[in-house]
């Protein structure tokens, strides 16, 4: 049967396929769909862990237990888990262990760009990347294999236009689920003290090669000989793209990408006159290429930077098509926004207010850094404002007394967040830490978490109590506000600032779009034109309902226009109700 | 198979207009249609109020979920000043189908930058072929209003050469049943309009 599969649901289909019963993942674009798609599959076991390392944990004891097991993250995910990801690999995997690097070029949705290629050859772990839905579930399959036949965990590496593009996909029937799980003691193996750790060091080793002369013959590592005068060299999407382009040249296709089949790869540059490699972020094939004495051509011609697509590698192979010669016409920007009564949005207009300096997060919130909110002013990683706001508030000693607030969501504060704010409380930090509990994984699509009381199959589980989890970790001074209630949000945020040591708010109110909402919407709110003196203060809050609208200014009058709302999009929070000075809006 | 015998067809808006359910039903389509068909998308940040796009590619083989620049000759921008943002895309000979519906960017709402005017003047007098629909009337007309993506779907079919019959299949099986008619009614709105 034949359907049409996104690139993650074709991995989830393929995971399925091979009878794999077992992922850990957390959330984040562009990997989320896999999970939710394989956690729909009969029979298996699927959980959100609390972090990415956590989730590369868990796979790891289930293949110790002698289970085929996958964990599931994005690129960034790659490096919370990275600890145990290196370990891992002297210590094999017992029954199968497989890990997703879901990479983003172009930074769709990311704070960085890294080419987690570089992982493979860093971590001594092999590395298959697919370029379409179909290879994604085929490749998927091959990877499980090689973890079992070689002992290694095995990566599998995507990208934004792999996860997020579709295409007909030929289903197969799975294998059925075998139980080999059982308990193994095997402490040279597993327990990576130096003594036993430098035996395994040398096993790396072993495998490295046995995997390098695998790949020789790797049915996915594919020549295509067609035009000989130009050889290309390529993976993953961007060989569509050059196919695309350039259907008559010649391809060496590489399905793995680590470790690099030599041979085959000389092979080629003997049956072809010129080598280009294509391929999207760092020059990883390229220098391998060279450094084995090969003449290619690579980042001299193609970017560094950014996704390509089939325009991109035709113009930089010198045969650029002619431009249409529209005149352009320019408009404005469309960024994405906080949704019309998020309530992030109360307390991000309150930080503006305070005049603090915010260290931000990873979530829906950091959208607040934009105008006119302006409420967040740092993001670097998950986690990561909690350690900063500490970091600034001891460097800044008493300039930065009641001036630094960190901000961090309830599924980051669980992700990465709790260690740090023990920090605070051992080292005596006076920032500010506010939670922003809207009770989900908001930014991701609505996944669940330890603090909303489900699990991704549905079942009841625990729901972690914030306050009682701050408390425990030292922290005396602790808040909890309705970011609707604009007048009292501020007030104890200045209170907690005015404070020695350390203290958190707990910023709590579900998302709009939250699946388990107990209330629905109020009647939109309206303005009234009569009232409205068009002083464009209700603008200040960035909600997609209000606009400006121009009227022609009438005798004696300095209005110049008024603030309108769509009813279509109001969800009524009531905000603007509160910074109107007229009361001219009302439901 | 050169690239020229694959079509590539442009959807574009604002996030929530259900772009990608309306270029899932397309491929869908031209998958019963018995061609290769691939086509890309962005998730993510275009969840809250962002650009969304999708591109549709279709042939015997297809390689590339997304066309080059200057490669496109069908756009359908389910807003109106998105037709804008995609111009390089498009070739001198595009047909360009466009929602006169216009969602502000925040830039708009807050009287910093207006909202384009003249937009459907500017398209005329540069493309070959542009067409006008209010598909949020004719969703309201049809009794549903979510249903203008499937409104813009039946106008962008009558340049598609896929049989009548296979799109109302799809429809069909793309919505749970009781939604299953007024969708079929707005596709045919679409397709007349």
């Amino acid at each position: 049967m034949k359907i049409l599969m996104s690139g993650n649901e074709a991995i989830a289909r393929g995971v399925y396929e091979a009878g794999v019963r077992f992922a850990a993942a957390y959330p984040g674009t562009p990997s989320t769909e896999i999970m939710e798609e394989f956690s729909n599959y009969e029979g298996v076991y699927a959980e959100w862990s609390p972090n990415e390392k956590v989730a590369l944990e868990v796979a790891i004891g289930a293949a110790f237990a002698g289970e085929k097991a996958i964990a599931i993250m994005k690129h960034v995910g790659v490096n919370v888990a990275a600890d145990p990801l290196f370990t891992v690999s002297y210590t094999g995997t017992n029954g199968a262990l497989v890990i997703i690097t879901a990479d983003d070029p172009s930074l769709h949705s990311s704070q960085n760009e890294q080419d987690n290629r570089n992982y493979a050859k860093f971590a001594k772990i092999p590395m298959l990347e697919p370029s379409d839905p179909q290879e994604a579930k085929e490749f998927i399959k091959l990877a499980f294999e090689i973890s079992e036949k070689f002992d290694t965990p095995v990566f599998l590496r995507t990208t934004t236009r792999v996860s997020h593009s579709k295409a007909v996909v030929a289903l197969e029937d799975p294998l059925p689920y075998q139980d080999k799980t059982g308990i193994t003691y095997n402490s040279a193996k597993f327990v990576m003290v130096p003594a036993n750790a430098r035996v395994r060091r040398v096993e790396v080793e072993k495998r490295m090669q046995n995997l390098k002369a695998f790949a020789e013959n790797f049915s996915e590592n594919r020549m295509e000989i067609n035009n000989p005068d130009i050889g290309i060299i390529t993976a993953g999407m961007p060989y569509n793209y050059a196919k695309d382009v350039f259907p008559d040249y010649s391809y060496l296709k590489l399905g793995m990408v680590y470790p690099l089949p030599e041979e085959l790869i000389r092979d080629f540059a003997t049956q072809v006159k010129n080598i280009y490699v294509i391929e999207e972020l760092d020059p990883f094939l390229e220098e391998q290429i060279k450094a084995m004495g090969i003449k290619v051509i690579g980042k001299e011609i193609f970017p560094y930077t950014n996704e390509f697509d089939p325009g991109i590698i035709q113009n930089a192979m010198n045969k650029p098509d002619k431009p249409a010669n529209i005149p352009a016409k320019s408009i404005p920007p469309r960024p994405p926004n906080l949704c019309p009564g998020c309530p992030h949005r109360g307390l991000f207009y309150t930080l503006n207010k305070l005049k603090v300096f915010v260290t931000g997060d990873i979530g829906c919130y950091t959208l607040s850094y934009m105008k006119p909110l302006e409420g967040l002013h740092s993001c670097i990683c998950m986690g990561a404002s909690i350690g900063m706001a500490h970091g600034m508030s001891k460097a800044l000693k008493e300039k930065g007394k009641g001036k630094i607030v960190g901000v961090i969501g309830d599924s980051t504060f669980i992700h990465s967040g709790i260690t740090a704010l023990l920090n605070m409380a051992y080292n005596k930090s006076n920032a500010v830490i506010i939670i922003c509990d809207n009770s989900t994984t908001a930014m991701t699509g609505m996944q669940e978490h330890p603090g909303t009381g489900y699990t991704i199959l549905g079942d009841e589980a625990i729901q972690l109590d914030l306050p009682v989890l701050v408390s425990a970790l030292g922290i005396k001074n602790i808040r909890i506000v309705d970011p609707y209630d604009l007048k009292n949000t501020r007030t104890v945020i200045k209170e907690e600032l005015a404070k020695d040591g350390p203290s958190v708010v707990i910023s709590k109110r579900p998302c709009v779009l939250f699946k388990r909402a107990k209330s629905k919407p109020q009647n939109p709110l309206q303005v009234d034109p009569e009232k409205c003196t068009g002083c464009k203060v209700c603008l200040g809050l960035g909600c997609p309902p209000i606009s400006w609208k121009k009227m022609e200014r009438k005798e004696g009058s300095k209005r110049e226009g008024i603030s309108v709302i769509d009813e279509n999009l109001c969800n009524c929070c009531g905000l603007c109700l509160q910074v109107c000075k007229f009361n001219a809006i009302n439901n | 198979m050169t690239d020229s015998d694959v079509k590539s067809i442009l959807l574009a808006g604002v996030g929530g207009q259900g772009i990608l359910r309306a270029s899932d039903i397309m491929c869908m389509a031209i998958m019963e249609a018995g061609l290769d068909v691939k086509k890309s998308e962005v998730h993510g940040m275009a969840q809250r109020g962002g650009c969304v796009t999708s591109h549709v590619r279709y042939g015997n083989k297809v390689y590339s979920p997304l066309a080059k620049q200057g490669s496109i000759n069908l756009l359908v921008a389910f807003e109106k000043m998105e037709t804008l943002r995609y111009q390089n895309y498009l070739t001198k000979d595009a047909t360009v189908i466009v929602n006169t519906e216009e969602i502000y960017p925040p830039a708009v709402n807050s009287g910093d930058f207006p909202y384009p005017e003249d937009i459907i003047l500017f398209l005329k007098s540069n493309y070959r072929q542009v067409k006008e629909i209010d598909a949020t009337a004719l969703a309201r007309e049809s009794g549903n209003l979510k249903t203008a993506n499937v409104v813009l779907l039946g106008a962008i079919s009558t340049l598609m050469n896929i049989p009548e019959s296979i799109w109302g299949d799809v429809i069909k099986n793309a919505f749970p049943e009781k939604l299953v008619k007024v969708n079929l009614t707005a596709f045919q709105m679409g397709r007349d309009a």
